[in-house]
């Protein structure tokens, strides 16, 4: 089935079998490998990318559901050659320790500060729980986004 | 995990949709309970009718009482201004479903066909008398949620047969809950109690009350709702309400090595406290 999607601002257009799930899509089809395939069961947010702009684990949808959608992975959230704040973030707190979880770690936290500046770190804490670390190295995690949250906040 | 090949097809239309859905078919919306079932291969339709793209089954009204379209998502209810109040235990309910990126692709029809015992909205539906509409080949009906969920992952829905959306009576003027007793790993409720109170002065003309999580479906508990209708919400009732809901669940407990049956049913109780306090406080 033909499958119309922009991902990281380039238009695709490829046939895919209706049963590849969007992060095999992502990986194979397009090379794009930054997006980890981790519980594959929509628990632990290692294939998380985000969908017309909403957080989305690409391992619980289709790619033909994702047909003329705008997908971001974390190839994609750098802009003009200059990290994300929320990727220097990470490097400055050394936000990650085997490095697995940290795409989705961090395009979970992109849009979560996006959405909500200024946010808590219990906040923070809250909303990564669908993001699991397996190295338990949450504590600069959550620093890493609270450095943006505050930043984004003005504070 | 790849699901087992199916044939795909994408409706523009509840009629298109309800014309191409075959024998071993299902409807998907957000997919977000059809497809892990479908990746665990404890489910493998010959077809998937995409529903997610019909504009008429999206979207929340309010208009004397709440009518939310079946591919509406999670996030959309726990978010909508109207949800939190007219059945603020609903919109509570959607915002503890899985976590984030989950909400914001599951839909309330997905949730509800799938009936998954430890769900959250569910228990609300049955609680604050939700009603649930179906379209078929035949032409619709509706059924109250309470008839709706049969048995574990069971429900009244036949072959062919497509949720539209759901209906809630305006509860504004109630005090009405959600709380939960999440499972620590996977956040699932261990037991769910939702309350919808409806006060006259300091007395509480109706109770309304219902147990999930604990149970292989989300229970109606009419012990529990004896007691506390008509008093004043003192000690007295809510501890005989506590104890009444124990008996209310008890042909349909459901239990696992880490929290057995007994253990469920007794915190059911204490959870109908912690959603009471919450309803009231």
């Amino acid at each position: 089935m033909q499958v119309s999607m922009t991902v990281n601002g380039v238009a695709h257009e490829v046939d895919v079998d209706p049963r590849t799930l969007l992060v095999h899509f992502l990986r194979e089809a397009l090379d794009l490998t930054g997006t980890k395939i981790g519980c594959d069961t929509s628990q632990c947010g290692a294939c998380t990318v985000h969908l017309d702009g909403k957080v989305l684990k690409s391992c619980t949808l289709l790619a033909v559901q994702a047909d003329g959608c705008e997908v971001t992975t974390i190839e994609g959230l750098a802009e003009g050659g200059e990290h994300h704040p929320m990727q220097t973030a990470f490097w400055e707190n050394h936000g990650l320790q085997c490095g697995y979880c940290t795409p989705g770690m961090i395009m979970a936290s992109a849009a979560f500060v996006r959405d909500n500046p200024g946010a808590s770190e219990n906040e923070i804490r809250h909303y990564l729980e669908g993001n699991i670390c397996r190295c338990t190295g949450y504590h600069n995690i959550v620093k890493a986004v609270k450095q943006v949250a505050d930043s984004a906040a003005g504070a | 995990m790849w699901p087992n090949e199916f044939d795909y097809a994408r409706a523009g239309s509840v009629d298109e949709a309800l014309s191409l859905i075959g024998d071993e078919g299902k409807f998907l919306a957000g997919g977000h309970s059809l497809l892990p079932v479908m990746k665990l291969r404890l489910a493998a339709p010959e077809q998937l009718v995409d529903i997610g793209g019909i504009d008429s089954l999206r979207g929340i009204s309010a208009n004397g009482g709440l009518t939310i379209g079946a591919t509406t998502t999670h996030a959309e209810i726990a978010a909508s201004a109207d949800v939190q109040a007219m059945c603020a235990g609903l919109a509570s309910a959607c915002g503890q479903v899985g976590d984030q990126a989950v909400r914001n692709f599951g839909t309330i029809g997905g949730n509800i066909a799938h009936a998954d015992p430890a769900s959250d909205p569910p228990t609300v539906l049955v609680a604050c008398g939700a009603t649930i509409n179906i379209q078929g080949a035949d032409g619709s009906r509706s059924v109250s949620a309470q008839d709706f969920f049969v048995d574990l992952f069971e429900t009244d829905l036949e072959d062919g047969e497509l949720i539209t959306g759901l209906s809630l009576p305006n509860c504004s003027d109630c005090q009405c809950a959600y709380v939960k007793f999440p499972h620590p790993a996977s956040r699932y409720a261990i037991v769910g109690v939702a309350v919808c109170l409806k006060m006259d002065g300091g007395t509480c003309a109706q109770a309304d009350v219902a147990v999930g999580g604990a149970t292989v479906k989300a229970v109606k508990c009419a012990g529990a709702e004896a007691a506390l209708a008509g008093s004043t919400l003192d000690d007295a009732a809510i501890s005989a309400a506590a104890e009444a809901v124990k008996a209310d669940i008890g042909d349909w407990l459901a239990g696992d090595i880490a929290y057995p049956e007994s253990y469920r049913q007794q915190m059911a109780g204490v959870f109908l406290r912690r959603a009471i306090a919450a309803a009231t406080g």
